[in-house]
């Protein structure tokens, strides 16, 4: 079996891609600035808010935090796995890591919802977001950092926005598989009783859709998580950077340590998702169905 | 101005359907519409107005477009083409915000399967269409409530849906719609989840809402018992067709084509049917200011053993019967007034047949018809009844006084001639 290429000629669409990232590098300027000091200005803040609690109270809010979404044992197991991270010597990079996850999914989200909801109402912008979604999703997370580097240099911001595209997909899909599945009779009724679309969208559609959406939400920071770590490579600092340097040093403490740190936020920020979708009024509509 | 008036209504299903209506124009058939340009035709070519204040009621198969053709009436559905109008506004070519206020003010629907909102509770839901007006929070749960109660879901209100049974929240869709307090209701199947007794119940509360409140209803079933029930006409539908409309009697006594006389087989006539169809002239009469000489002539005459009195107006008086007036004449009595009967068992015209019987069986006397203001416009004697009842499993003719009864029919308040006449001949 040969490896030469068909008889064509060769499309130079590297090239093409590079010259599209120069052109927004040159022309963008203004634009690519504001987003730079918007995502800047958002992650230091809430770092900022997360390193002035001390560890041991931050570990004692978080488990709180998962007692009332989920359960007591959610509260207990956070309360623990923190003060593991926190004995590790990782606290720190930890409350890095969590705020750029935080501050990366609400951005998706923030995207996620309204191209969702527009792509479940009109036909033809499903039609253009999917195969668009279908890309984002699954060109390796590495070649996002390619281009992030270029237009926004090396640091935090680079990482930041490879990571809010590469986690919007899920978002954008369940937004809209959640809109959809709504009874069209509902919808219907809506209509029916002369509501506007707005209202129908905010009263009927996003409640009903919310089991979904959360759904959704769950898988947009789970890979805003893993991919954050990625963008330890770029600079963004957090846990990460701890990865990094054991896999470059060698150093195979430091990168399990650091691995584990990881689990343990993934763990926390999937169960306590998992716990507020089930607070909705739809899941509980369920529940009480079936208790019926 | 009627309350809803459609016209040439069509509602074809697939693509090019403005095509599909033009083959049907030209005589195509639902069916080959289906087999060679794979498109459905739900409604074609309805038309029908309803008066303000008239139960109307579309009757018809599974299928048949009822549906569609509902939800084409307060525009869910865009007409493919014809138009709908609701009191005077054009409701196919109204600009979105025309339409919202539209359904707002004018129009409520009730939905075949239900379309709750899941997520809101009972008392929430009924509350829908008022939250949609912009009514107060206060307001709205005092007027829910009242609807649910008037729909037997009193107490229910803190509950979700869906912890209710499918003939509940089928109540609760009901009480939205009221609600709402529109002056058109539109019900697909509205009662078609609910056990047999309550949904009788649900009817009667519907016909004693209507008769106070005036509410134009179009109403959708596919029981013909219910249509007849209900409607003060009915749409018979057929594939997509409406094939005959008319009141029900006019559907029993003279169905459009096989097809509807096939449907009507099996009713329960004595339920349709109603005294106003079958009964007589009120031919034996004495006015009260007559003497007792007069009834004995009218009584020698008619071979009756009972006379109804009834005074100038035509209000019943009373009866006499046979012996009575023999021992006035005899003892030279003058006046009748001292030898009244007064119980004389009364029925509206519009009682079916079925519930005269409880009145005709402890009475001597025919029953008598009077109108709302208690004047007499026919009698039932009873064996016009049993005969009446005979024919009602038999045949679709109507029996063989069938051509009295569609007289009749067509005539609720007959003044009948031949009484006046005979009174004229009695000597006083
Ligand atoms: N949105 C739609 N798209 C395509 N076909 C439809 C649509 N809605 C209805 N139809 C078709 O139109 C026809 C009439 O349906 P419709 O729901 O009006 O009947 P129906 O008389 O209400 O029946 P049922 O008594 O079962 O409710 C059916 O053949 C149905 O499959
Ligand atoms: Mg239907």
């Amino acid at each position: 079996m040969t490896h030469t290429a068909i008889d064509l000629p060769r499309l130079p669409i590297g090239d093409w891609c590079a010259a599209v990232v120069l052109w927004a590098q040159e022309n963008l300027g203004p634009i690519l600035d504001a987003i730079y000091s918007v995502l800047r200005a958002l992650d230091d803040k809430l770092a900022a808010g997360l390193h002035v609690v001390p560890a041991l109270l931050m570990a004692v809010i978080l488990g709180l935090v998962a007692w009332a979404a989920s359960s007591w044992k959610l509260g207990v197991g956070t309360l623990l796995g923190m003060l593991l991270i926190s004995t590790m010597g990782m606290w720190d990079e930890a409350m890095d890591t969590l705020s750029l996850v935080i501050v990366c999914s609400v951005v998706a989200m923030a995207f996620a919802l309204p191209i969702g909801v527009a792509a479940a109402r009109y036909e033809a912008v499903s039609h253009v977001v999917r195969p668009v979604l279908d890309f984002m999703q699954t060109l390796p997370v590495f070649v996002y950092l390619i281009p992030a580097v270029l237009l926004f240099g090396i640091g935090v911001v680079p990482g930041m926005v490879a990571t809010i595209v590469f986690a919007m997909p899920p978002g954008v899909r369940l937004t809209e598989l959640g809109i959809r599945q709504v009874d069209r009779e509902v919808v219907e009724a809506g209509h029916a009783f002369g509501a506007a679309p707005r209202r129908i969208l905010t009263r009927i559609q996003v409640p009903l859709a919310m089991p979904t959406i959360m759904a959704g939400v769950n898988q947009v920071i789970m890979l805003a998580l893993s991919m954050v770590v990625v963008a330890g490579m770029v600079g963004a600092g957090g846990l990460g950077a701890l990865v990094y340097q054991g896999i470059t040093t060698m150093d195979m403490p430091l990168g399990f340590e650091g691995g584990i740190a990881v689990v343990i936020l993934a763990m926390f920020l999937d169960r306590i998702t998992a716990g507020l979708a089930g607070r909705s009024p739809v899941a509980r509509v369920s529940k009480a169905t079936a208790r019926a | 101005m009627p309350a809803i008036e459609a016209e040439h209504l069509y509602k074809v299903f697939g693509r090019r359907a403005r095509d599909g209506v033009t083959r049907l124009r030209q005589g195509a058939t639902q069916q080959e519409l289906n087999e060679q340009d794979g498109l459905t035709a739900a409604v074609i070519d309805a038309s029908f107005t309803v008066e303000e204040g008239e139960i109307f009621v579309v009757m018809g198969l599974s299928g048949s477009g009822k549906s569609t053709l509902l939800r084409m009436v307060n525009g869910l559905l865009e007409p493919t083409a014809g138009s709908v109008t609701l009191m005077g506004a054009n409701v196919t070519s109204a600009p979105p915000k025309t339409l919202r206020r539209i359904r707002r003010e004018r129009v409520s629907m009730v939905f075949q399967h239900f379309a709750l909102l899941p997520h809101r509770t009972v008392l929430e839901n009924a509350a829908y269409g008022l939250e949609t007006q912009g009514i107060g929070k206060a307001e709205r749960a005092r007027r829910a409530a009242e609807a649910l109660e008037l729909c037997g879901l009193g107490g229910w209100g803190d509950k979700l849906p869906g912890e209710l049974s499918g003939g509940m929240q089928q109540r609760v869709g009901l009480a939205r719609a009221l609600a709402a307090d529109t002056d058109i209701l539109l019900m697909d199947e509205a009662f078609s989840a609910l056990d047999p007794l309550i949904r009788r119940g649900m009817q009667d509360q519907l016909l004693e809402l209507q008769s106070r409140l005036k509410k134009t209803i179009l109403f959708i079933t596919h029981d013909l018992n219910e249509a007849m029930r209900l409607g003060d006409r009915i749409a018979m539908m057929r594939n997509g067709r409406i094939v005959q409309i008319g009141t029900a009697e006019e559907i029993l006594n003279d169905p459009a084509n096989d097809y509807v006389a096939r449907f009507i087989q099996d009713v329960d006539r004595s339920r349709v049917l109603t005294a106003s169809s079958i009964m007589e002239p009120p031919v034996a009469v004495l006015r009260s200011e007559q003497g007792p000489r007069a009834a004995h002539k009218l009584m020698r005459e008619n071979q009756l053993d009972t006379l109804l009195v009834v005074d100038r107006d035509r209000r019943i008086r009373g009866t006499v019967g046979e012996q009575t007036v023999v021992r006035a004449v005899e003892t030279g009595t003058t006046g009748v007034e001292g030898l009244l009967e007064r119980s004389v068992p009364t029925v509206s015209p519009d009682t079916v047949i079925a519930d005269l019987l409880a009145e005709a069986a402890d009475s001597e006397v025919p029953l008598a018809v009077v109108d709302e203001q208690e004047r007499l416009v026919g009698v039932i004697p009873r064996v016009t009844l049993l005969t009446a009842l005979s024919n009602t499993s038999a045949t679709s003719e109507g029996g063989p006084d069938g051509e009295a009864q569609t007289d009749s029919a067509t005539d609720p308040q007959p003044d009948p001639p031949a009484a006046s006449a005979h009174d004229a001949e009695v000597p006083a």
